[in-house]
């Protein structure tokens, strides 16, 4: 009793604490689609002030008439008794008029539509630059996966919930699902595309601006499709080159007893069933990778800003943080769970 | 009677036997009333096949569905209104919006319409009932059927969580275990049987039970608007049937239609059950659009202009409905020359739906409106259903769509379309029927209120979703981080809602004064023009003395002295009608509506029955089959009355 009472008034404390880091990344729009950040998105943006715009006309116009009709049916003389019922003649002709020219108007502003939509749509849908970048994302309940292939084997990185990308550079993105049907949305850079299992799906985006963007699964998932976010980091090359290499290869070793003992936790516990650490025995995939894990700036696909605390909170209880998650409780003393967060801490 | 002659008959009537007595009006009346007079009590209510009655209850359920659906919706929106609230967790809150929209979908907005359907068309095209009388009641108890177990189950913590369109893998059995989904498959299986038999009733009933004279160019556009949703309903529902059956199977006996792994497809799901789920739309929204031609015909005391033109919108909408499905899926791989297909096709169907509202305004404009409530309801129809339209033509673009797929925006556009497009018709069409049904007329000061308060909560809670999924909130969650700036449109969304709540509860309390103490309303009320008028508020049960002649479009505008000829000769001892020919009404032959019978609430039993004991074993398929057979070899059972002994003849007034 005592034990789950403290625990989750933990969670709590935690939960109020945990905008801060956040704060820095969440400049307007930082999931937006009015916010664009690349070709894409910004094509988009640009249809949906174009249609807005047309839609509004139109509605304004419309419902002018409308209230014209209404005012002027309201305000007349009533009309000769023989006419009662059945419009008169002479109005007839007008409305007729009235109507055709409304059909009229409507199908040369939606053949407009169709234009500028399609050629819209062809734009954005062929890749803005050569030698893309190629990712391969797949979708998990409730959380992404995430490998940058290379030809050389060792060199391949894998990550989770984070997508680093040089700016300026397309990136052509191959998904799919393990599970159900996900769907992949970063609406600053680029419209959704669903990762179906038993199809394989082709996006592409280019981030035109360095920022952080948060992306989410859009199509219901279950349980947790609430909490399966993202984050799209885009910086400059250089950066970028930079934060592959430090994410390929093998985890860090133990730099002191402390972190040794967290190892020798995470490998003896039930950590390592579901979980890989590169260059350790750990080589569970039903949950993420974790060799790097202390680089990325969330855990538990963007529920949480990765701090210490947060991340004892969630080996400890993540069926509270985000309830139906696959991950179970952890029963483990103080000591080890020191050890293993000075561990994990040191996964850069 | 100034003049009689015997009328056309196809069959060879024989020669009138020289001396029947001739019943006076009175005679008529008492006799009619003998006859179709019901069965009393709890049974009677159990066995009534009156198209009234069942018609009637159907509303009434359909009107309990709705508060349940919106007391969900107030639960989504109290959750939502601040972010990372923990009023209702996942779990609930999925099982929450998958009722929500199952609800609103299968047991309120396409049964009610149905449901207003089968009560006016039988009087709108003059017959004593509805083809089938006996049908028509299995469809309703069945439709009951459905509603109870999925509300049941979801008392029981069982309730559907895998949304509306339940999509698979997520609904298979892999992915949702437990009885949720089997729970969900099986309600579609009920409400799909009550709405195939809605629709075969409206389509049998206005082909060949139109009163004579009513020839097509005369039947008014709610019937039309009733008739082509039937048909559409008949060609989208099998997409569904297969598809949940599929599902089910899928579920229960471990076929693998759906199972990427043994060869089957995801994909094959969303086409299956968005061909029919789109139409499902017009299916909703063409009643809605009869409703408004009434509405606008009486309150403007002008015949709707542009006839053709409105009934020629109505049957391109129905056709082109079943051409937009994939607009649904743009977020799929499908080819992008296929994809501007369902754009050009979703952006066409909006020109029959602009000459309908060029109609519609051009009758205003040549006609004497009278601001009663249902006109108010048919203005907000305008005001709201155009912003839906146009939101809509805007998501039929793929690139655009891809933005706002499965985000707010869409909850937004279709509530609009919805509600704007399907409710507030209805609730014009409550304002204008009530006094039919109930013989007195709704209150005009609450109904102002109940207007008002809807058309403000509506925008309130609907017109900042745009904004919100341009923001970037998707659909189906839960909770919301703080950073990320929805709080405060979350908010005012859900400050709408409490005046939408309010506004339903001005209705109801507006209903039930009106029950009471209403004005009484007399037959006509309204002074308009279709024959459910030409009868008493409410109509007696075998809706009108004689059956009426009609002689124009607006059969109570266009009767040269103001009253209608008859039919008399029709006999009174049993529940008899005319059958006309399908496209000049003239009479072919008598025609007896069976009788009440407790029969269809037995099969519903039976046949109800096996689709729920379905769920837990296969062998409940079997004993249902066996059971429900028996039953069908009664109701079947043939039965031999006299015909033919009076001639139909034809009275001017």
């Amino acid at each position: 009793m005592t034990a789950s009472r403290s625990r989750v008034h933990h969670v709590t404390r935690r939960c109020a604490v945990r905008l801060a880091p956040l704060a820095l990344v969440a400049c307007t729009g930082f999931q937006s689609a009015l916010d664009p950040k690349g070709p894409r998105a910004e094509a988009v943006a640009r249809l949906h002030w174009t249609l807005t715009a047309i839609a509004t006309v139109v509605y304004v116009v419309v419902i002018g008439v409308l209230l014209f009709a209404l005012w002027r049916a309201h305000t007349r003389t009533p009309v000769a008794e023989e006419h009662a019922y059945h419009e008169n003649p002479d109005h007839a002709a007008v409305m007729k008029r009235g109507v055709i020219i409304g059909a009229v108007a409507t199908t040369v502003i939606l053949a407009t539509f169709l234009v500028v939509s399609v050629s819209t749509g062809s734009t954005v849908a062929k890749v803005g630059g050569d030698k893309p970048l190629r990712i391969d994302v797949v979708g998990h309940q409730w959380w992404w996966e995430v490998t940058y292939r290379d030809p050389i084997p060792q060199n391949e990185v894998k990550t989770a919930n984070e997508i680093h990308v040089p700016v300026g550079r397309a990136v052509l993105i191959k998904m799919s699902s393990s599970d159900v049907i996900h769907s992949f949305w970063a609406p600053n850079l680029s419209g959704k595309k669903d990762l179906i299992p038993g199809h394989e799906t082709i996006t592409w985006f280019r981030a035109d601006a360095a920022g952080v963007y948060r992306g989410q699964c859009a199509e219901f998932c279950g349980h947790q499709h609430a909490q399966m976010a993202f984050f799209v980091v885009a910086e400059s090359r250089l950066d970028f080159e930079h934060w592959l290499d430090q994410q390929r290869g093998e985890a860090k070793r133990p730099a002191d007893s402390l972190q040794q003992a967290g190892e020798r936790v995470f490998l003896s516990g039930p950590c390592a069933m579901c979980h890989t650490i590169a260059g350790t025995g750990a080589g569970g995939n039903i949950g993420p990778d974790l060799t790097h894990l202390a680089s990325r700036r969330t855990i538990a696909a963007g529920t949480l800003p990765l701090t210490t605390g947060n991340l004892a909170g969630w080996i400890l209880d993540p069926q509270t943080i985000k309830p139906g998650v696959k991950m179970p409780p952890t029963q483990i003393d103080p000591q080890s769970l020191q050890a293993l967060l000075a561990y994990l801490g040191s996964l850069k | 009677m100034a003049h009689s002659q015997a009328l056309p008959m196809r069959d060879d009537v024989p020669e009138p036997p020289p001396l029947i007595p001739v019943d006076t009006e009175n005679d008529v009346r008492a006799k009619l009333s003998a006859s179709w007079k019901e069965n009393s009590g709890f049974y009677g209510w159990l066995t009534s096949t009156n198209h009234k009655s069942i018609a009637k209850r159907y509303v009434v359920t359909a009107i309990i569905f709705l508060i349940l659906g919106g007391i969900e919706a107030a639960m989504m929106r109290a959750q939502l209104s601040r972010p990372e609230n923990r009023f209702i967790g996942p779990d609930l809150y999925n099982q929450i919006f998958t009722m929500h929209g199952s609800t609103m979908m299968f047991l309120f907005a396409v049964p009610v319409m149905e449901a207003v359907g089968l009560y006016l068309v039988p009087l709108m095209i003059g017959t004593r009932n509805v083809a089938f009388p006996r049908l028509n009641a299995l469809g309703y108890w069945m439709y009951l059927g459905g509603g109870v177990l999925l509300y049941a189950a979801f008392f029981m913590n069982t309730g559907p969580d895998a949304g509306w369109f339940s999509y698979v893998p997520l609904a298979g059995p892999q992915y949702s275990p437990g009885k949720r989904v089997d729970i969900w498959a099986q309600m579609i299986t009920f409400t799909e049987i009550a709405a195939l038999i809605g629709a075969v009733e409206i389509v049998t009933t206005v082909f060949k039970l139109r009163a004579p004279g009513m020839s097509l160019n005369r039947i008014p556009l709610f019937v039309w608007a009733q008739v082509i949703t039937s048909f559409m309903i008949i060609f989208a529902l099998p997409a569904i049937v297969v598809s949940s059956t599929m599902l089910a199977t899928d579920r229960l006996i471990d076929t693998h239609f759906f199972n990427p792994a043994e060869g089957g497809d995801a994909l094959l799901w969303q086409h299956l059950f968005w061909f029919f789920g789109h139409p499902e739309v017009y299916i909703i929204f063409l009643p809605a659009l009869g409703m408004v031609s009434s509405v606008v015909e009486t309150f403007t005391q002008r015949r709707i202009f542009g006839y053709p033109a409105m009934l020629l919108s109505m049957v391109s909408t129905a056709f082109l409905g079943f051409g937009l499905w994939v607009h649904h899926m743009f977020a799929t791989p499908l080819p992008q020359l296929g994809q501007s297909f369902f754009t050009a096709a979703s952006s066409a169907i909006s020109i029959p739906s602009g000459v309908q509202i060029f109609c519609w305004i051009a009758t205003i404009w040549s006609g004497r409106p009278r601001f009663t409530t249902s006109f108010m309801f048919v203005i907000g129809f305008f005001l709201l259903f155009i912003i839906g339209g146009l939101t809509g033509v805007m998501i039929a673009s793929v690139p655009y769509d891809l933005q706002v797929h499965d985000t707010f925006f869409i909850v937004a556009h279709f509530h609009y379309v919805l509600i704007g497009g399907a409710v507030f018709p209805l609730w014009a069409g409550f304002y204008l029927w009530f006094p039919k049904l109930t013989g007195r007329i709704l209150s005009e000061r609450l109904g102002k209120w109940n207007f008002w308060l809807f058309f403000i909560g509506m925008n309130v809670t609907f017109f900042p979703m745009h904004v919100l999924g341009l923001m970037g909130m998707p659909r189906r969650i839960y909770t919301y981080p703080p950073e990320m700036g929805w709080g405060s449109l979350n908010m005012l969304s859900s400050i709408g809602a409490v005046l939408i709540a309010t506004s339903a509860l001005v209705f109801v309390i507006n209903v039930l004064r009106s029950l009471r103490g209403g004005s009484p309303a007399g037959d006509n009320p309204w002074n308009a023009p279709t024959l459910e008028w030409a009868t008493s508020s409410p109509p007696p049960g075998y809706n009108f003395l004689f059956i009426p002649v009609v002689e124009g479009r607006d059969p109570l505008w266009d009767a040269p002295h103001d009253e209608l000829s008859v039919v008399t000769g029709l006999r009174t001892d049993r529940h008899e009608g005319l059958v006309t020919s399908i496209m000049d009404a003239i009479p072919e032959h008598r025609y007896e509506f069976k009788k009440e019978t407790i029969l269809p609430l037995l099969l519903a039993v039976f046949g109800g029955g096996t689709i729920v004991i379905a769920i837990f074993t296969p062998w409940g398929v079997t004993i249902g089959a066996i059971l429900s057979f028996v039953i069908l070899a009664a109701w079947f059972w043939p039965t031999i009355s006299p015909d033919h002994d009076t001639p139909v003849v034809w009275r001017e007034p």
